[in-house]
């Protein structure tokens, strides 16, 4: 089966639809020259799509770009220009994709030029890289830059006050420099609306990712999964698009969990699930077939993963609101994955592995984004302890293919299936 | 007999052991692991098997009376001619090679030359290294590759002066040959070698005051002895290419963990050095991985960061240690990097300091890598075994003797002599319990 299947992966028309969505926005991305379209470039996680279209804008995502040319294995040459020009070795790799990208022509996946910004949105700052990373951007392109401050939780909550912060920034800051930037006047009835829409795709998201707590699950939450956000995080929440997408969605899941079907891999359907993981931490993308493959060969399906939730962590009930737009957008920001202490997403981990009765928590520990890996072997050792249920660690990177090592990773997943296994044995032994 | 097998292919030596039914080890066999993994297999399993049949020999050998005061020296003395009769095998192998190879047309013109020239040096080495395996003589190593090929060259470069044949041309010859030799299967037939080995034992040197006949029938009913290999079970880095199916194959972290926990059942914490990788281990008191750590990506710190200094040295990797334990103190090397350490090395020399000094500085290096690894694996328990290829080096084993009661107190530490097979024993043990299961 693999052997002519491995070419043409199996899609579903879910699958179809996304990849149009996204051939369409970067056609209006790079014929901005032709119909004089403004772009705002942004960073997932705070992603204020709704509020960027209120202004006629178009959403462009750096990182989304940079997983992007991972995953099509040209991060490497670009990471290697970046570099060459002065970046050092442990930089972030999706800023040095991106700066290498630009160096390159900025070229976009259609083979024309993306255009220069006309508006850096820094709209999430829990990550300091990403203020780095504009920071070079606007001395790069000189543009009208604007930065909205969104307090850490580090006591893990969302105080009234944190909250008041980012809505008045909102009104004070954010929304005149984009009437400025784009001569539109905000609406905040247009923002409603979009906010509707965000809300209704986003029930339909939750309900699909929480399919997975069947047991066979019809859905795979991290290698599946990061097609499942794709709309949802990026330039196509509060779309009509982005609503239709997840309701064709669910209607193929629905349809899996009726016929008793696996998650669908780009082998075809997954046979058999022999164990059940939660993983935290962003996959690879530059060798993100043969990562999955060493899951999907195994029988491992992920059935929960924090990196799904890295733009909005809608599963714990958060909407967008149309009753309450500006202070559901400083929510948004506020609590999105990203943003949350370390107890907190150990809390998120330990739930996830009782209610999607998982086996363990595997983390993928990444060597470029100390942001994500700081204290996530402790987290392990909390959440084993929890649970109960052994944990294990791989380390890899997000576009720097000279941190993936397959043998070593491979090893590490085999080592942790079999111990589940054997740990497995040991218990029905006992009982 | 059922016999239950593991094998272990690492990047530098493939280890096999054989068990039975009870789950005692009947025999181990250790080869170099090439490039060529079905071969190292083979091999690593055949020389087991032959450790098997040594071990049924002297089980029918012990009740012997009269013999048991030299039960000891004849079964040396069986082995070793037994190994010799294999070497000698394989010596006739690589000279055939040498001349098939020999004749290929590129050497039209030197076909008899090559022919006299190979004919001289394969003489010289029959006559100086069956001298390898007479009675008290250490070999330097156990694989005929090492044993043939240093006295080859040797021999070759004399040979070459007198000969129209150079000297490049004969070690072209040897290259190319030796790699056919050692991928080639080694002969089934072990059983008229061991009664040939036996029968050059009883009449080596001194005689053993029992009748030949009385050792000769034990011999053959071991021999008799049908060895099945029941369940075999591979583990290590070339684990993927061993002809096995899947549920054959085991990770080596919980080979390792479990090989551990037969040797020391109260094992704890395992660490484990080999060529290319460290591994920190944490089991329960039935040998199940509870939890482990690997290096990542680099070998920085592991066997070969040895293998690599020894090299810039020009030292052998045994030399290391005992050096390192000369130092009357420790010069601090930062980088684990193979690579920079080198060049860290030439830096401290050129500084004047003293290479055992440097040497116990690289040992620590190595050394504090591994306890980083342990750490984030869960820290240490007693009790802590140490496994792998560098646990023979008495050096790193002083350095992490030290660097474990300053960070975890009196630990109880294990290091049995045979480590280097930790891996291919808790193999065996699952195979034995795959079979019993089944």
């Amino acid at each position: 089966m693999a052997a002519n299947t491995q070419a043409q992966a199996i899609k579903e028309s879910s699958m179809l639809k996304q990849k149009a969505m996204i051939a369409a926005n970067y056609d209006a991305l790079t014929s901005t020259a032709e119909t004089g379209r403004k772009v705002a470039s942004t960073f997932v996680p705070g992603n204020l799509n709704e509020l960027i279209m209120c202004f006629d804008m178009l959403n462009n995502l750096p990182e989304i770009n940079a997983i992007n040319n991972g995953m099509r294995k040209k991060s490497g040459a670009l990471i290697m220009d970046a570099e060459k020009r002065g970046h050092s070795e442990d930089v972030c790799t999706y800023v040095k994709a991106d700066l290498g990208m630009m160096s390159k022509g900025n070229v976009a996946p259609n083979g024309k030029a993306m255009p220069a910004p006309d508006l850096l949105l820094l709209s999430y700052t829990g990550c300091f890289t990403f203020m780095k990373w504009f920071e070079l951007l606007r001395h790069e392109y000189g543009c009208e830059t604007v930065m909205l401050q969104v307090p850490y939780e580090g006591d893990g909550q969302i105080t009234r006050n944190m909250r008041d912060y980012v809505v008045k920034q909102l009104k004070d800051v954010v929304i005149p420099a984009f009437e400025r930037v784009s001569g539109v006047k905000f609406d905040i009835d247009r923002l409603r609306e979009y906010l509707k829409q965000s809300a209704e795709a986003e029930d339909n998201l939750v309900w699909v990712l929480e399919s997975a707590k069947h047991v066979r699950s019809p859905i795979d939450a991290y290698f599946g999964g990061v097609y499942y956000i794709g709309p949802i995080f990026t330039a196509f929440r509060g779309t009509t698009e982005a609503v239709d997408y997840y309701r064709i969605l669910r209607g193929e899941i629905e349809q899996r969990i009726a016929a008793g079907q696996g998650p669908i891999t780009p082998e075809g359907d997954m046979p058999e699930e022999n164990f059940r993981l939660v993983v935290e931490g962003p996959p690879n993308w530059t060798s993100f077939r043969e990562f999955w493959k060493m899951f999907y060969d195994e029988g491992a399906v992920v059935v929960a993963s924090t990196y799904t939730k890295v733009g909005g962590v809608y599963d714990q009930g958060f909407r967008h609101d149309p009753e309450h737009p500006l202070e559901s957008l400083a929510d948004y920001c506020l609590g999105c994955y990203t943003n949350r202490n370390l107890p907190q997403r150990v809390d998120l981990l330990c739930k996830y592995v009782d209610e999607y009765q998982a086996d363990g928590v595997l983390i993928n520990s990444i060597k470029s984004c100390n942001s994500f890996s700081a204290g996530q072997l402790l987290m392990m050792r909390e959440i084993e302890t929890r649970t109960g249920k052994p944990g294990a660690f791989i380390e890899t990177d997000l576009v720097d293919p000279r941190y993936f090592s397959a043998a070593n990773v491979k090893n590490r997943l085999e080592s942790y299936f079999q111990m589940i296994e054997q740990r497995r044995k040991a218990g029905s032994a006992a009982a | 007999m059922k016999c239950f097998v593991g094998i272990d292919l690492g990047s530098t030596t493939t280890k096999a052991v054989v068990m039975d039914e009870q789950g005692s080890v009947l025999g181990r066999g250790i080869t170099n692991s090439r490039s060529n993994y079905d071969t190292a297999s083979r091999v690593s399993k055949m020389e087991a098997f032959v450790a098997t049949r040594l071990t049924l020999f002297r089980r029918g050998l012990e009740d012997i009376p009269g013999l048991a005061e030299q039960l000891e020296e004849l079964l040396g003395s069986l082995e070793r001619n037994f190994r010799l009769e294999l070497f000698l095998e394989q010596l006739q192998d690589l000279e055939q090679t040498c001349r098939e190879n020999g004749r290929d047309l590129r050497f039209a013109s030197r076909h008899k030359a090559i022919a006299a020239a190979l004919e001289d040096i394969f003489a010289q080495l029959r006559d100086k290294l069956a001298g390898l395996f007479t009675p008290g003589i250490r070999r330097k190593s156990d694989f005929f590759r090492d044993l043939a090929g240093a006295e080859y060259m040797h021999v070759a470069e004399q040979v070459a002066k007198d000969s129209e044949v150079d000297y490049e041309t004969l070690l072209n010859l040897y290259d190319k040959s030796i790699i056919q030799v050692e991928n080639r299967p080694p002969s089934e037939n072990l059983d008229d070698k061991f009664l040939n080995a036996l029968e050059r034992a009883l009449h080596e040197g001194r005689a053993f005051g029992v009748a030949d006949e009385e050792v000769l029938q034990p011999v053959r009913d071991a021999l008799l002895v049908d060895l099945d290999e029941t369940y075999v079970v591979g583990t290590g880095y070339g684990r993927v290419r061993l002809p096995f199916p899947k549920e054959h194959i085991r990770s080596e972290i919980l080979c390792h963990g479990l090989g551990a926990h037969l040797m020391y059942p109260r094992t704890r914490t395992v660490l484990d050095i080999g060529g290319q990788d460290t591994k920190g281990i944490q089991v329960d008191a039935d040998g199940i991985v509870v939890n482990f750590q690997m290096n990542d990506r680099c070998a920085a710190g592991c066997g070969r960061y040895l293998g690599y200094i020894a090299d810039e040295m020009k030292l052998g990797l045994h030399e290391l240690g005992p050096m390192a334990m000369q130092a009357s103190k420790t010069v601090r090397i930062n980088s684990t990097c193979t690579v920079f350490a080198g060049a860290e090395l030439r830096d401290r020399l050129a500084l004047g300091e003293k290479r055992e000094d440097i040497m116990a500085g690289l040992h620590r290096a190595i050394i504090l890598r591994a306890m980083s690894i342990i750490s984030r694996s869960g820290g240490v328990t007693d009790q802590f075994t140490f496994t792998g290829g560098v646990a023979k080096n008495e050096a790193a084993v002083k350095e992490l003797k030290k660097l474990v009661r300053e960070n975890y107190g009196e630990v109880t530490i294990n290091i049995n002599p045979e480590s280097i097979y930790t891996g291919a024993l808790g193999a065996a043990e699952f195979a034995r319990r795959a079979a019993a299961e089944a």
